[in-house]
């Protein structure tokens, strides 16, 4: 991948130079605008990582799905920020915003993706943290929406715009797997606040912060967007 | 004759030399073993961290103890350290059954050698023989080989629960994976706490595994 090929190039003489100290407690990705030497280096090899990830991704190999008697009770919230301040969005008034290589860039309507034919899945989230709950979403395909507003699948990612501030962006193969979703409905209802109301994507393939909630634009691109815990220095592909 | 005598001599030592029969740790040994002990302190330490964000038993390891001040840093120093763990540990297997290392130093062993050596040692009447592992040793260094290669596959089975699912499936799902792993480490690092205790205990075992050493009397353990 050329984008990683370059960063490999421009970081080489420096991660040699950084040799064999890799034992240095004191970097943390703790400041992403000034990277030190460590970070360098584990950016390097984060980007090396995604490579294998992507060599590894088999986009016919499914997420395994549960019966409905092992879904989760309750189900977890998680986010950066406290449950109370998830963002209220107003269903009627919401639209998904349409940017990049897509044909039909009409913003779309919370009723007009609820014509669209649906699909349901009961997968389990695995979070970044260790954790893991078993849910139930339901939604539009992604690869089926994709087709429906003529995006360009020969581009190399979808990004994604949250109504939080929130943003991640996925590979195109995995916006291809037919396990993801552009969800509607959590557990048999819409969506609420804290659980990504009215729309997130659900992406049983990857981890739990790549599943972005209560999502505004959708960009499809050959730039590289990366991700806000990505931009702090989780791996940006983070299969599953 | 006597040139073919010479010849036949020089032939030897150099096959010795080459052999590193003198030598007590050959230089592979040494810089796969220092290689290993940063990757491994450096696994040790990131998981350390990694367990604390969504611990599974109720303790945490002391933040002081743990490499990368917060979960996604400890998560990138894990898997760029895996890297070096990997294609070491797997140097070291192949260096270790093609130089003949396993088959010399870590074979024969059986359970009746064991219980001989762990009953002399415990009355301290087991000596360090240069060069030598005795049976406690030999099972030691196995089972630390077999754990590594165990935390491996387990940590490839929580890394990619879904693509390597047939892994997944054979440790028995993505949590009992976690689990798993989590008793390698366990393993290991009690493995590592023996290991630095006998060096505190027989000093003289590390200058070697440093700079290489020579045995006392060239062909007495050959």
């Amino acid at each position: 991948m050329t984008r990683f090929n370059a960063q490999r190039r421009r970081l080489f003489g420096r991660a040699l130079a950084f040799g064999a100290v890799t034992l240095l407690p004191a970097c943390n990705y703790d400041d992403p605008d000034h990277p030190d030497l460590a970070d360098d280096f584990l950016r390097l090899m984060s980007g090396w990582n995604n490579e294998v990830q992507e060599a590894l991704f088999d986009p016919n190999t499914l997420a395994p799905t549960f019966k409905p008697s092992q879904i989760t009770r309750p189900a977890r919230f998680n986010a950066f920020y406290d449950i109370s301040q998830a963002p209220q969005v107003d269903p009627s008034t919401w639209r998904l915003e349409l940017a990049g290589l897509i044909g039909d860039k009409q913003a779309w309507s919370l009723g007009q993706l609820r014509a669209l034919p649906q699909e349901s899945q009961i997968t389990r989230f695995i979070c970044v943290e260790g954790w893991r709950v078993i849910g139930q979403w339901s939604g539009v395909p992604l690869r089926q929406f994709l087709r429906a507003v003529s995006a360009d699948t020969r581009a190399r990612y979808v990004s994604f715009k949250c109504a939080d501030g929130y943003y991640t962006s996925i590979d195109m193969e995995s916006a291809l797997h037919p396990q993801t979703i552009l969800a509607l409905d959590f557990l048999g209802a819409p969506l609420t606040a804290p659980f990504g109301a009215p729309v997130r994507l659900r992406i049983p393939t990857k981890l739990g912060f790549k599943n972005p909630k209560s999502i505004v634009a959708m960009e499809v691109t050959n730039q590289w967007t990366g991700g806000y815990w990505e931009r702090q220095g989780y791996n940006w592909f983070s299969g599953s | 004759m006597q040139g073919m005598e010479m010849d036949a001599t020089l032939h030897t030592e150099a096959q010795e030399r080459q052999a590193g029969a003198k030598v007590i740790h050959p230089w592979p040994l040494r810089l796969m073993h220092w290689l290993n002990a940063v990757a491994i302190i450096t696994l040790i330490g990131s998981g350390w961290q990694i367990y604390n964000a969504s611990p599974f038993l109720p303790f945490i390891f002391p933040h002081w103890a743990t490499i990368g001040e917060w979960l996604g840093a400890a998560i990138a120093w894990h898997l760029a350290a895996i890297w070096l763990l990997m294609l070491n540990g797997l140097a070291y297997l192949v260096w270790g059954f093609a130089s003949g290392h396993f088959k010399h130093k870590l074979w024969p062993l059986s359970p009746r050698a064991v219980l001989h050596d762990a009953w002399a040692a415990i009355r301290f009447k087991l000596p360090h023989e240069v060069g030598v592992y005795n049976a406690v040793q030999r099972l030691l260094y196995i089972g630390v080989i077999a754990l590594g290669i165990v935390a491996v596959l387990t940590g490839l089975a929580v890394w990619k629960p879904v693509q390597l699912w047939p892994l997944s499936d054979l440790f028995g799902g993505f949590f009992i994976s976690r689990v798993i792993h989590f008793i390698a480490m366990t393993g290991i690092v009690l493995f590592i706490a023996v290991h630095v205790l006998l060096v505190a205990l027989v000093p003289r075992v590390l200058p070697p595994m440093i700079i290489g050493g020579r045995f006392p009397e060239s062909g007495k353990h050959q």
